[in-house]
């Protein structure tokens, strides 16, 4: 926690953390307050006074068909993106890394989606499924499929799954890559030694070898897809069509600012906070503990 | 690569024809993750009409001064450039603010024993799990008593109100060597004068490599400038994109929006190519 030898005094060091101590109570733990604080009130029709209903608002959330649809939306949502991320980065993290030269060049172009922000990224794609326009949606077209994400439910998460997961790949190939390029090769030649082929290598040694980078990878998308795809979603469907992309974090967006359902609003901001929570408590928990090499 | 003590190739290393299928799957891996932003590239540099006139083109056309020209200089409701210049001074503020507040508080946390530290240590923990966009709602409010919507603070300041750069500077000064300090101390060196002269020198490579990502976060900021910035002179470049739609089912300007989009990409992939090993190492330790 802290150094065997310190400097003496106290006003100076209280000095140096204030700036990050007054900023963090500014702008994060009152607002943070303030959404619990709101959460247990509901406004009266015109805004002029606001009434205490205890939990009122997590109970009518947690019976409200939309909210649950909503909460669905977003796990099916965060396992797709979690899924369509890391597989392609997995397989080409191996095929790179069993390349002796090269691989550093690949690594490089591969990165560049990583820099694309998601708001940008959902641009990009909505551009090729464009339902006038698209390249994607008029071959699609020609092979008699007919594309409209603006009115097909199924096909609208397919596209903002397909646009979040698009960046993270790259991030998740560094990492597997990285986890890759650390395994002794020593241990591979011996298994190769002792006849075992390249998918048994791979189930029996490579891939445990890698459970604490994927491990960390799973919990670190999952975040990622609940909570910095706002973007994507925003760009390219606003939630629609019948609110079957609205996940948690737009509906958070929608009903308190778009809704002015300020009460709910912050409930919602306050179950999110609990997913959050959990979250980080299980990856300090479990993951850090787990991440030698 | 070879190394003497290394077995003979072959064994695990692929050669021949398999060597070939191995970089065969890269180049196609690599080609479709690039596909969307040459797509992009491409339907920046025609005109409207070869767009909508489906299939469009695969290679650029001549109108790339053109779309660029119009969109920097016209655009919307506001020029590109000035949404440029907008998303600049925002990346930069978040990047340089965050790594000051939190080189200094590191600095106090590990090296100083005062009264409430523990209590601020886990004050300063706890931001650690609340990315902005669960406490929005909350945060407009309090940007609005301030007087602070449309204004470069009001998009900085929410955003570099968490920890994580405080903890890697902790990490990094635990790794230290105490002699240092013990060295300093003989010598009567005030604690400023240890931090300027030896522990802020020594921090450079991690206050580079947390730059990078924090360049990129601030940069790709989507949700918190869309809702305070209501003035279009403000607008920042990622978050001015979705502005450029018309609403309702007019055809969109897909050139000038998508020149946008690129010019929106352009600085972040610079710092990701150009940086790239900071980057790399910046990303593991700052998730780690």
């Amino acid at each position: 926690m802290e150094k065997r030898v310190t400097f003496k005094g106290w006003l100076l060091p209280l000095c140096l953390i204030a700036p990050q101590v007054l900023v963090s109570a500014v702008f994060f733990f009152y607002p943070a307050g303030q959404a619990i604080w709101q959460s247990l009130f509901i406004p009266d029709p015109f805004g002029l006074s606001m009434q205490f209903v205890g939990l009122g608002n997590f109970e009518y959330l947690l019976s409200d068909p939309y909210y649950r649809t909503s909460f669905l939306t977003t796990a099916i949502f965060s396992t797709l993106v979690t899924l369509a991320s890391m597989i392609p980065a997995l397989f080409l993290a191996v095929v790179a890394d069993r390349l002796i030269k090269g691989a550093g060049v690949y690594r490089t172009m591969l990165i560049w989606p990583y820099a694309v922000a998601p708001a940008v990224a959902g641009v990009l794609w909505l551009f090729m499924f464009n339902t006038r326009v698209g390249v994607v949606s008029w071959y699609l077209g020609n092979l008699g499929y007919d594309w409209n994400h603006v009115l097909n439910g199924g096909e609208a998460m397919g596209l903002v799954v397909v646009a979040s997961a698009w960046g993270r790949i790259s991030y998740n190939f560094l990492f597997f890559f990285a986890a890759l390029q650390a395994i002794p090769k020593s241990v591979i030649e011996a298994a190769a030694i002792d006849g075992a082929r390249f998918w048994k290598r791979f189930w029996t040694i490579v891939l445990p070898l890698l459970s604490p980078t994927t491990f960390f990878l799973l919990v670190v998308n999952i975040v990622y897809a609940f909570f910095e795809t706002f973007g994507v979603i925003h760009t390219i469907t606003s939630g629609g069509p019948q609110q079957s992309t609205t996940i948690l974090v737009y509906k958070v967006f929608s009903d308190g600012f778009v809704g002015q359902d300020l009460g709910s609003s912050a409930a919602q901001s306050v179950i999110l906070l609990l997913v959050v929570g959990a979250l980080t408590i299980f990856q300090f928990k479990f993951v850090e503990r787990r991440v030698h090499y | 690569m070879t190394h003497p003590k290394d077995p003979p190739p072959g064994m695990v290393e692929k050669r021949g024809a398999s060597l070939w299928i191995s970089h065969i799957i890269m180049i196609a891996g690599v080609l479709v993750v690039f596909f969307p932003i040459w797509l992009a590239f491409v339907a920046s540099t025609v005109t409207q009409a070869e767009i909508v006139q489906p299939p469009m083109p695969l290679w650029p056309g001549d109108q790339f001064i053109n779309n660029y020209r119009e969109a920097l200089f016209s655009g919307f409701n506001v020029p590109v450039a000035t949404m440029l210049l907008n998303s600049l001074i925002m990346a930069m503020g978040i990047a340089v603010g965050k790594i000051i507040i939190s080189l200094l508080s590191a600095f106090a946390i590990v090296y100083f024993k005062f009264p409430g530290k523990m209590i601020f240590f886990w004050l300063i923990f706890l931001t650690l799990m609340l990315p902005v966009e669960v406490r929005i709602v909350p945060t407009y409010e309090v940007i609005a008593n301030f007087g602070m919507l449309n204004s470069y603070g009001g998009l900085i300041l929410p955003l570099i109100a968490s920890a994580t750069a405080t903890f890697l500077f902790r990490q990094f000064y635990m790794t230290v060597p105490d002699e240092l300090a013990e060295a300093a101390r003989v010598d009567g060196a005030s604690p400023m004068r240890f931090f300027w002269d030896i522990l802020f020198p020594m921090s450079r490579t991690n206050i580079a490599a947390l730059f990078v990502i924090l360049f990129i976060y601030g940069w790709n900021q989507y949700l918190w400038p869309l809702l305070i910035t209501t003035d279009p002179s403000m607008n920042t470049i990622v978050m001015g994109i979705k502005q450029m739609f018309p609403s309702g089912d007019d055809l969109a300007n897909w050139p000038v929006i998508l020149a946008t989009s690129i010019m929106a990409m352009v600085p972040p992939i610079i710092v990701v190519i150009s940086m790239q090993k900071l980057f790399v190492r910046g990303l593991v330790d700052s998730e780690k």
